[in-house]
């Protein structure tokens, strides 16, 4: 194989904040979409320079999650730890968290978080938070 | 000739409309005695008249308009008003609704004297279709009536409900990114999605980590009501707060098992006291006893 390989192209950026992966869904996410963005992440996971610490997905601009777009949150957590690469999903808006659960879907494998900042710092990259070793909590 | 025109039960209510017209007056001051009047216009008696005077107009207009059965006829909707305001006020002089009912009907008895009058020395076939169809608009005045007491006390009804929603769902800041909900009473679906609601906007608010959902004051658990915790503990966890659900007396503890339902995902402490602990401990917060205060002085 060669050093670079093809990665899909997806419309949804994903930054690289250190070895932080960084995905920022906003408003209406096509079927397509979401499956490009899945196979995506997996392949930027795969090909990083650095091993990557961890997969920070912000939904905060998302108002509808269905239960494929459920279900794709899901398994790009399932591929990323595979990838021994953990996942957090940021920023749910309670009328999504209400909605997913009355469609039964509990995603119970996933790791959540309020938002981007506290994603980080669960996966011990917060701001203030240098050494992962110790993620909060001297005050 | 006028006889074909007064067989039809049009020209018959157009006529009575006529009738209460002309003797709106007289009508209006007999009206003005009957106590359902009386007692709601108390200042003067002028203001009665007013008000009866208002309300042989509106039979007038219904009557006119040919619809003496129907109770949405406009000329009904100008007074409704004023005849649930009535209505309203024999209530809370502790009648009852058939009690009020009687009392309209009793407006019936000076009316139809009144028309007996008037039509004296028309055939008698004539007076009885006049009769019947003063009879038939009185009764669509009680019906209105008591439709606007009824929709009066199921509107109280369903505000209350809604306050009483709003009052028995409050969410407490414990601490810092500590949230808790005091359940108080039995947990039906209207209530368990007030309170899914106001928790998860209290964490975002608050920016609370820990969730506490304290089930002390609820009296039963059954499989229903600990879906909808289940549900509530999905939900928080999804906004990525971690809930605690506390205050399982050992009779639900015992209910819960029996029913077989699996709590095995939710975190559960026997108090609030525990589940706060429990939350002070996972962020790390220590709560010591401070020196000695007071005892000794230095």
């Amino acid at each position: 194989m060669s050093g670079l390989p093809a990665t899909p192209a997806s419309s949804v950026p994903v930054l690289a904040l250190g070895d932080v992966l960084l995905v920022t869904l906003q408003g209406e996410l096509h079927d397509a979409t979401a499956e490009q963005l899945q196979d995506h992440i997996s392949h930027r996971i795969a090909h990083h320079p650095v091993p990557v610490g961890g997969v920070v997905i912000d939904i905060s601009g998302v108002e509808i999650v269905d239960s494929f777009l459920g279900r794709i949150l899901a398994e790009i957590a399932a591929n990323a730890r595979l990838l021994a690469t953990r996942t957090v999903v940021a920023g749910m808006r309670p009328a999504v968290a209400i909605t997913l659960v009355e469609l039964g879907l509990t995603l119970p494998g996933l790791v959540t978080a309020l938002d981007v900042d506290r994603a980080l710092s669960l996966l011990g990259r917060g701001p203030g938070s240098a050494a992962p070793a110790h993620p909060e909590g001297d005050a | 000739m006028q006889v074909a025109e007064h067989d039809t039960a049009d020209g018959v209510a157009k006529e009575l409309g006529g009738f209460l017209e002309r003797r709106r007056e007289q009508i209006a001051q007999r009206w003005a005695d009957a106590p359902l009047f009386r007692t709601v216009f108390t200042v003067s008696r002028d203001e009665a008249v007013e008000a009866c005077k208002a309300v042989v107009d509106a039979l007038a207009d219904v009557a006119r308009s040919g619809r003496l059965e129907d109770v949405q006829a406009p000329g009904f909707a100008a007074v409704r008003d004023q005849l649930g305001r009535m209505a309203a006020s024999r209530t809370q002089a502790g009648f009852s609704s058939s009690q009020i009912a009687g009392e309209v009907a009793g407006l019936r008895e000076p009316t139809l004297t009144l028309l007996r009058a008037e039509f004296e020395d028309s055939s008698s076939e004539h007076l009885e279709a006049c009769l019947l169809a003063l009879t038939v608009l009185m009764g669509t005045l009680r019906l209105v009536v008591m439709e606007t007491s009824v929709s009066a006390g199921e509107e109280l009804i369903a505000r209350q409900q809604l306050q009483l929603l709003e009052v028995a769902t409050p969410v407490i800041k414990l601490w810092e990114g500590i949230v808790a909900v005091p359940l108080i009473g039995t947990l039906d679906s209207a209530r368990s999605q007030v309170v899914m609601e106001s928790l998860l906007e209290a964490i975002v608010d608050q920016r609370a980590r820990y969730a506490i959902l304290d089930i002390t004051g609820v009296p039963t658990v059954d499989s229903l009501v600990a879906q909808h915790l289940m549900k509530t503990v999905a939900a928080a966890r999804l906004m990525g707060a971690e809930c605690i659900v506390s205050g399982i007396r050992p009779a639900i503890a015992q209910t819960i098992v029996h029913l077989g339902i699996d709590l095995g995902t939710i975190i559960t402490r026997a108090g609030l006291a525990d589940a706060l602990a429990y939350a002070l401990t996972e962020q790390g917060i220590v709560v010591s006893q401070g020196p000695a205060q007071g005892g000794s002085p230095r």
